[in-house]
């Protein structure tokens, strides 16, 4: 698949889908991004599996810290890998071996390995590359439009609440897409630009 | 099944505005409150700490004031806006989160006379040092550049004198330079010209002319969008330091490609204030919903004014970018194919004294200092906004005795041109 853009469609499918989520490479940091993501997605319900090797056995948000993938003694539906591109295959690797295998893989904002992606895609695994499932969430709810964001949705319909709290919104809904934006792929052309 | 891109009135319709999510409300609601509860403590604090979206208090955000900034945001394919209290407040801002005291940005000398005014006087008390191209020289622009550079500052369309910037060529300088190109879009509007797609890393809008378009509320806005590299060289410590206000975190690393726009939030808006009203931005909201129809139809009209004027008598030279033969014309043609604008100057060839009678005897135009409303606007900068200065001034701020500047509304255009013949015959 093309993981240069991802259709609206792909990752709402993906998000209302899994239910457990292992981290790689989350920071026990409150000021780290993977910290923000973990909590973000922690509350909206899904079960957060924090995977660090520096914290194996502490706990992060009340929840226990494991060493590797192999170590979860529970299937996970996702591994969403906050590490350096260059580190990602490792990863993919053992998510590929485990029992039984993870449905999606994601790498975050900035990471993107093709290899790893072909070799996920070819076991059977969703792929998504370069995203933040926070963001997305986010995005696909609506909820990041109140600080201004370009959520690039439209819809005429309103947007569910979660159980909590006003502030709290749903992903089970229908948009359609909005606005299109180059802009990352602009960032990115010129950031290659420089760097050669 | 591939998704559809709506178009652009679609945006100016239906971008940020979905139905309430508590009562279904349609319409935009104007949420006049200052502040919004939290769930319980550990919600506030994941506010607070930048950890969750929502909303703490109105100087730092809003849901109406939300709306319009994802609306004026994907109209001009922008990452994430920030809607504040005025135009000017907007270039506070955006310089507030790019500069530090003794850094340099380049400006274009052909701008908005309140710009070179806050440029010249204002900012310089801050140390933010302005230094002056000129967009007739795109060298110009590149000579400027010194190691304290930290942005070119652009309008695409230019108050008053209907000069078009070559927003590419300037923005190859930007991008050379390793600073972000800045581009004032207000007198283009989204719908004639979208400067991100010409190089632009961030827009802003006084949100008071065109696109509030009824003037009736003044309202700024800046769009991020989303293509520069804060971090690269870390020239620009706001965005890729640890805040220590915000517990340690690097707003670039955490917010990605918009993190500019929440800088200017949650660092420049929070800590200097000129947040815009609700009640502004709804006004402002309603005003774009019809953007493209009232820009055509401005744009229509004042070409017809500007043909008609040329070919009269009393009339010595028409500065429109849409006349054929024009200097700017085929930077018109490449920027904006749909229309020059709406705001432009002409001379007379009775001067000073013709310009005073011409704004006395009109009876449909409207005699103020704003652009960008409904209604025809005329003023006769000589003797208004410009009178401070002397003679030789104002020839070179393009305020001559002989000039006189529209800003044509969407009225009928025969009634425009009717005033204008028997003010000029009077």
């Amino acid at each position: 698949m093309n993981h240069d853009t991802y259709p609206d469609t792909f990752i709402r499918n993906i998000l209302n889908t899994v239910k457990t989520i292992a981290m790689v490479g989350i920071s026990p940091k409150e000021n780290r991004p993977s910290f923000f993501a973990f909590k973000y997605l922690l509350e909206r319900g899904y079960r957060m599996i924090p995977v660090n090797p520096g914290q194996a056995g502490k706990e992060i948000l009340g929840q226990k810290v494991y060493a590797s993938l192999k170590d979860i003694p529970e299937p996970v539906d996702m591994v969403d890998i906050f590490r350096a591109s260059q580190h990602v295959m490792p990863v993919v690797d053992e998510a590929i071996a485990l029992p039984r295998k993870p449905q999606v893989i994601w790498m975050q904002l900035g990471v993107r390995d093709d290899a790893a992606a072909a070799k996920a895609e070819a076991a059977g695994i969703k792929v998504v590359m370069n995203r933040c499932p926070k963001i997305e969430y986010g995005r696909l709810s609506s909820e990041i439009s109140w600080i201004g964001v370009n959520s690039r949705t439209l819809s005429s319909k309103r947007a569910p609440l979660l159980g909590k709290g006003v502030q709290r919104m749903s992903l089970n809904r229908q948009t359609m897409s909005g606005g299109a934006t180059d802009a990352t792929d602009r960032a990115e052309r010129v950031r290659d630009e420089q760097e050669k | 099944m591939t998704e559809r891109t709506p178009g652009f009135s679609t945006l100016a319709i239906h971008a940020g505005a979905q139905p309430d999510p508590t009562t279904g409300a349609r319409a935009t609601p104007i949420y006049q409150t200052t502040s919004f509860v939290f769930d319980d403590v550990d919600h506030a604090a994941s506010l607070f700490g930048l950890q969750a979206f929502g909303n703490i208090y109105t100087r730092i955000g809003n849901p109406t004031c939300a709306v319009l900034e994802e609306r004026v945001a994907a109209l001009e394919g922008g990452t994430a806006g920030l809607a504040v209290a005025s135009g000017h407040a907007a270039q506070v801002l955006v310089m507030h989160a790019l500069m530090t005291p003794g850094d340099e940005f380049v400006a274009s000398k052909k701008l908005y006379g309140g710009s070179i005014n806050q440029f010249n006087h204002s900012f310089k008390n801050f140390g933010w040092n302005v230094v002056w191209a000129d967009p007739d020289d795109i060298g110009s622009f590149e000579r400027a550049i010194t190691p304290k550079t930290k942005a070119i500052f652009i309008e695409s369309i230019a108050n008053p004198g209907g000069v078009i910037t070559d927003i590419e060529a300037i923005g190859n300088i930007a991008r050379r330079a390793g600073v972000p190109l800045i581009v004032d879009n207000t007198l283009a509007t989204p719908y004639l010209c979208r400067p991100i797609e010409h190089g632009a890393d961030v827009v802003i809008h006084s949100l008071t002319k065109f696109l509030g378009g009824h003037g009736n509320s003044i309202g700024g806005m800046i769009v991020d969008a989303g293509t520069f590299n804060w971090s690269r060289e870390g020239r620009y410590p706001m965005l890729s330091e640890p805040r220590p206000e915000y517990q340690g975190i690097v707003l670039h690393e955490t917010f990605g490609n918009f993190a500019f726009a929440i800088a200017c939030r949650v660092l420049g808006l929070r800590d200097l204030g000129p947040a815009l009203s609700p009640f502004n931005a709804f006004l402002i909201l309603t005003g774009i919903e019809t953007l493209s129809l009232r820009m055509q139809k401005h744009c229509d009209n004042a070409k017809a004014v500007a043909e008609w004027l040329a070919a009269n008598k009393h009339v010595a030279w028409v500065s429109y970018p849409g006349l054929a033969g024009d200097r700017y014309h085929n930077l018109a043609r490449k920027y904006c194919p749909k229309g020059a604008g709406a705001v432009f100057t002409f001379g007379l060839k009775g001067g000073y004294e013709a310009g005073v009678k011409l704004v006395s005897n009109v009876k449909l135009f409207s005699h103020l200092a704003n652009i960008g409303d409904t209604r025809s606007l005329i003023i006769h900068p000589a003797s208004t906004t410009h009178r401070q200065l002397s003679d030789a001034q104002k020839v070179q701020a393009g305020a001559g005795p002989d000039v006189v500047r529209l800003s044509i509304g969407i009225e009928d255009k025969d009634d425009i041109i009717a005033d204008l013949e028997q003010a000029l015959a009077a």
